[in-house]
């Protein structure tokens, strides 16, 4: 075996080679551009750029958005008002959206139903009547409303035709069209989350942060506390402080009582994670130069500790949306929170308490779908934004 | 061990006084009883005759009594009309609505409910298990993928709408009724085998529908142990001894691992039992879920106080399992002098 036939071996005549340039000692120290960004970025500048590469929670950010351009434009994206009643259409069934008709490309359209009763059943048949197109129209006039409670309007993103009908999903036993009580029900549905998280967020700020920074026996007992209603099942309890909410109270005030009663059992976990983080933050120089330069709790907590987890609150406060959002939703559905004139996706799917009716009308069971995207869109949001919490890791 | 065990139990009891005082808050929190709702409204039609004995029954339930006076005769603390007889001697009180004991109500429901609760915890054992280890050992291949994305469908769906979206495919495709507790035609047969066997058929489809969020979380949580431990250093030290893959496997990095899988089923165990209350509301499984609704809608304040103290009881009975299996597996635990709560 000779050295020529290893492999990898270097070839023998190799020329000795300077690099004319100068030697640069602090060469390892200089950075590239794409360095010297990333050092000169802000702590969430960072962050974005990582959120951005999570493309599920990214995506997950904008499809919520389009569902909560419902809360504010609710009445002008849904073609009927919530309690509308249509008595000519009772348990009418979806009109699917068509875009030909006989081969022919007429635009969105559907087609007209005719109803007739049958004697046997009892029941209202409805059938699509192939002859009678009836295009959606879209930027009209039609029902009217008071946009915001504060002005009438009768602006519509779209409309059914004139004289006919336009129930994508179907109505209800009152002839209440589906899509827009769920247009409307996402109004209340998805802030009830986010009204609840605020107060969950103040509870647990106040909470933990005092645990964490005075420790001592306000620790142990504020511990305690948590502990206990953590092992506490949220829903009975929820339940039951749903049922003491007076019945004559109105829509508005119950809502508001219904988010406090989410807040109320939430903020335990939050608290927790205060807690701990403050533990840790406590000890660090910054914090310690701030106390000693005579900084109030107040200030040393408000100014120095919170900026440190702003982004971890953020981040489990998404993840605890969801849970609101279906707590609302099995609370109406039991008849415990919301009821009528209120909509929401839980009163709406109120309707769908008795299996055998679903049977028949099957499309009551639609609240399930926005509610079921809805949650699994904040869940991969909230992984995403918790991944992106910790930038330097 | 034997001294944990008892300092464990030992804390139970502030826990468990707390946790019934509050309940007793919540349940008195609406305006009112239900005998002075009953008074007002037979006062309202002009009888006179029978709110005489609804007064008596004011008296003999000391609804009139203070605040606290109430709560500690109902827990038994304090002589009543009866002397001593609260919660603790065992009396569970009366439910007005259906004018009967409380434990004559909810007796029928209480094993049921134990069972479906058990019933799930083991299944999410069960199934978690060996997934998180198959996930974790096979990372990045179909099979995980399949398993985390099937995990995040069962967390984010919610259990009483799965339950709803069962109840409606099992209808439709099958015309069967998965709803209830037994098929039709047993109610009312005296119990037999074929009975027995509709009944636990009836439960499986629940015990899935409560456990799927629990048993996703666990995988997952699972699967991210097991991988930390897989990429330390003594794993691949045991493989260049030449470990078997599985005997390496068993005998190290999953003993690491199970740990905080066992505890985490503890803070697991009050969502489940939160998840047994609605969804046996929503497939009418007769469970203490669907007394207690009408017991709170009907503001039956013993009947619903006691139910809400069972649960809460339930759960930290489950609790205090999973701490105890904790012990039994880590001697830190057991030895170490500090609690694990």
């Amino acid at each position: 075996m000779t050295m020529d036939a290893r492999d990898g071996a270097p070839p023998r005549n190799v020329e000795h080679y300077v690099d004319p340039t100068p030697f640069n000692p602090t060469v390892t120290e200089e950075m590239t551009p794409e360095q010297e960004r990333y050092y000169q970025a802000s702590q969430w500048q960072i962050m974005w750029w990582k959120f951005k590469r999570h493309k599920l929670a990214v995506w997950s950010g904008v499809i919520l958005i389009i569902f909560y351009l419902c809360v504010p434009f609710a009445e002008v994206i849904a073609p009927y008002g919530a309690n509308t009643r249509d008595s000519q259409h009772l348990f009418a069934p979806p009109q699917p959206l068509h875009l030909f008709h006989n081969g022919e490309f007429v635009g969105p359209f559907v087609y007209g139903m005719t109803s007739e009763i049958d004697m046997e059943t009892l029941q209202w048949v409805f059938t699509e009547n192939e002859d009678d197109v009836q295009p959606v129209r879209f930027f009209c006039r039609g029902a009217s409303y008071k946009f915001w409670g504060l002005f009438d309007a009768d602006f519509h993103l779209f409309c059914p035709a004139e004289g006919g009908t336009l129930f994508l999903i179907g109505t209800d036993r009152l002839g209440r069209d589906q899509f827009s009580g769920l247009v409307y029900g996402a109004r209340l549905s998805l802030t009830v989350g986010l009204v609840g998280v605020t107060i969950s967020i103040v509870l647990g700020l106040f909470f933990g942060g005092i645990a964490g920074y005075f420790g001592g026996i306000l620790d142990s007992i504020i511990q305690r506390m948590i502990e206990i209603i953590r092992s506490l099942p949220e829903l009975p309890l929820w339940m039951a402080l749903s049922a003491a909410l007076p019945v004559t109270w109105s829509p508005v005030w119950i809502y508001f009582g219904l988010t406090i009663i989410l807040g109320l059992l939430d903020w335990p976990g939050l608290a927790r994670a205060v807690r701990s983080k403050l533990l840790s933050l406590r000890e660090e120089e910054y914090a310690k130069a701030a106390v000693l330069m005579g900084a109030k709790p107040k200030r040393v907590i408000t100014r120095h500790l919170l900026p440190g987890f702003t982004s971890h609150i953020i981040a489990s406060a998404t993840l605890s949306i969801p849970a609101m959002i279906l707590g609302e939703t099995a609370l109406s559905y039991l008849n415990l929170g919301l009821r009528r004139p209120a909509v929401s996706w839980g009163v709406l799917l109120n309707e769908a308490q008795n299996i055998s009716v679903v049977t028949v009308y099957p499309w009551l069971m639609a609240p399930v779908i926005p509610i079921i995207i809805v949650v699994l869109a904040f869940n991969f949001l909230g992984d995403g934004l918790r991944d992106a919490a910790d930038p330097y890791k | 061990m034997i001294y944990y065990i008892i300092r464990r139990i030992l804390m139970m009891i502030p826990t468990l006084l707390v946790i019934s005082f509050l309940t007793f808050f919540i349940i008195e929190l609406p305006t009112g009883d239900y005998i002075s709702n009953q008074i007002a409204a037979l006062k309202a039609s002009g009888e006179q005759s029978s709110i005489a004995k609804l007064e008596f029954l004011r008296k003999e339930f000391s609804l009139d009594r203070p605040f606290f006076e109430r709560y500690l005769i109902w827990v038994g603390l304090w002589p009543g009309p009866h002397g001593f007889d609260g919660l603790i001697q065992g009396n569970w009180g009366w439910s007005f609505e259906f004018d009967k004991p409380v434990d004559q109500v909810v007796g029928p429901t209480l094993p049921l409910t134990i069972v479906l609760n058990f019933a799930t915890i083991l299944f999410v054992y069960v199934v978690s298990f060996p997934i998180g280890i198959y996930s974790a050992t096979r990372q990045y291949s179909w099979g995980d993928y399949g398993f985390t994305f099937l995990g995040y469908i069962g967390l984010a769906t919610p259990n009483f709408l799965l339950a709803l979206i069962l109840l409606y495919l099992f209808n439709r495709w099958f015309g069967l009724s998965v709803g209830g507790l037994m098929a039709p035609e047993y109610i009312d047969q005296p119990w037999s085998f074929d009975k027995a066997m509709s009944v636990l058929a009836h439960l499986i489809v629940p015990t899935i529908v409560i456990g799927t969020s629990g048993t996703a979380a666990m995988i997952r949580r699972l699967r991210a142990n097991l991988l930390d431990e897989l990429h330390k250093q003594y794993v691949t030290t045991g493989r260049a001894k030449g470990l078997k893959e599985n005997q390496l496997l068993v005998k190290y990095p999953l003993r690491m691992a199970i740990n905080p899988f066992i505890a985490d089923i503890g803070n697991l165990i009050p969502s489940l039992v939160s998840g047994s209350v609605i969804v046996s509301v929503v497939m009418s499984l007769p469970t203490v879920g669907p007394v207690l609704l009408s017991a709170l809608q009907s503001q039956d304040q013993f009947l619903s106080g006691f139910i809400l103290l069972f649960v809460a009881v339930l759960t930290l009975i489950g609790m205090l399992i999973s701490d105890l299996l904790l012990a039994v597996l880590d001697p830190r635990i057991r030895l170490g002098g500090r609690a694990s709560s």
